[in-house]
């Protein structure tokens, strides 16, 4: 009777266990060999033949298509430069410069990636279309309400996350280490 | 006590089994990948440009709204592949997956490096019974080998504003993946 209750306690803590940590791992989008730079991080391996058993099953659950490695390299951010989460009912800017690429995108999504209704329907910029100041550097405003200049709106959504994709770019294909930036950083600034 | 320490480990080493099945057992199980999305709107050996995402409707999560998409669901089991695309104003690339996401060769305009992407898609075992003098003759064909018999290309072209989408859009529309039957 011991060894009954003692195997079902077994097999149903293990099953816990086991399951537990597989929700876990690819919900949080758990993969090896990243590249962060500041609030950015990107799986360059995800493009590849390379890629990892969770990268692998985490692509599989969601039904994303990764960016191929001789295509670009798409950057993650959840969070701003201090560890914030993206809200979108606050204003966040995000300046600076981009690593060398021949196209990049910078689009919004919410956690799941799908883009956010609002009234301007716009989703993103391309590095085309972006408004830079005259040493190449540029501002991005992310949030509710209209700014001047470069405005991404956030629509108010409770949570966005930021990807910014470089098209045809040396990042990534070699890199492995954390100086390759310089990326956009991304600030707070105000709710 | 030692005994409940023993079932406890028991249960841990069981646990670590059951996630790294699981895991592993998840591309060929979900129901829910790029593939199974694409497959009622793709037909085989096509090529099918995807509607651009909306905050309402995309295909699938995370796609760039600053590009034209158009796939083609393979299925190399008849024959093999032949895949061109014109190379559009700003920037193009194809991407081959396999039936489970798995990126196995992308290629962009500049590394194509002329006005068209011509391939030749085929899986390795066509591959080695190709005509020894054709391999000779058709030395700058490009040919692709692909880890499975069916999968995806996926084209894409850039819209570097977004009022050239449309520009974008047409450009993929004279691409073309068409079958080339086995020779008999």
């Amino acid at each position: 009777m011991r060894l009954f209750f003692g195997s079902c306690f077994t097999l149903l803590l293990a099953a816990a266990i086991g399951l537990g940590a597989t929700w876990f791992t690819l919900t949080r989008g758990v993969a090896f060999g990243s590249l962060t730079i500041g609030a950015w991080t990107a799986w360059p391996k995800s493009g590849s033949v390379d890629i990892d058993p969770y990268a692998r099953a985490s692509i599989a659950r969601t039904g994303e298509l990764p960016i191929g490695t001789g295509d670009g390299v798409a950057f993650y951010a959840h969070t701003d430069d201090t560890g914030n989460v993206l809200d979108g009912r606050c204003m966040f800017s995000v300046t600076g410069m981009t690593p060398a690429a021949r196209y990049w995108t910078l689009t919004l999504y919410d956690p799941q990636g799908r883009l956010v209704a609002n009234v301007i329907r716009r989703n993103g910029f391309t590095s085309a279309e972006i408004l830079r100041e005259q040493n190449g550097r540029f501002i991005i405003n992310v949030g509710p309400r209209a700014r001047p200049g470069n405005w991404l709106p956030s629509g108010g959504v409770e949570q966005f996350i930021l990807v910014w994709r470089l098209y045809d770019t040396p990042l990534g294909v070699a890199s492995r280490t954390t100086n390759e930036g310089p990326m956009p950083s991304i600030e707070r600034k105000g709710c | 006590m030692v005994r409940l320490a023993l079932w406890i480990f028991g249960a841990l080493l069981l646990g670590g089994i059951v996630h790294l099945s699981t895991v592993l057992a998840m591309p060929r199980t979900a129901k829910q990948d790029a593939y199974s999305r694409l497959a009622p709107l793709a037909p085989v050996n096509v090529l099918t440009p995807l509607a651009a995402p909306t905050a309402a409707y995309a295909v699938m999560p995370f796609m760039d709204p600053a590009f034209a998409v158009a796939v083609c669901r393979y299925d190399l089991t008849a024959g093999t592949l032949k895949f061109i695309a014109p190379v559009s104003q700003a920037y193009t690339s194809v991407t081959f997956y396999t039936r489970n996401s798995m990126a196995y060769y992308a290629i962009n305009d500049h590394a194509a490096g002329r006005r068209a992407i011509e391939l030749d898609l085929m899986t390795a075992q066509q591959h080695a019974q190709l005509p020894e003098e054709e391999g000779v003759t058709a030395a700058d064909r490009l040919i692709i080998d692909s880890p499975t018999a069916t999968g995806l290309i996926v084209l894409r072209a850039l819209a570097p504003e977004t009022g050239m989408l449309p520009t974008a859009q047409a450009t993929l529309a004279q691409a073309q993946c068409r079958a080339v039957p086995l020779p008999q």
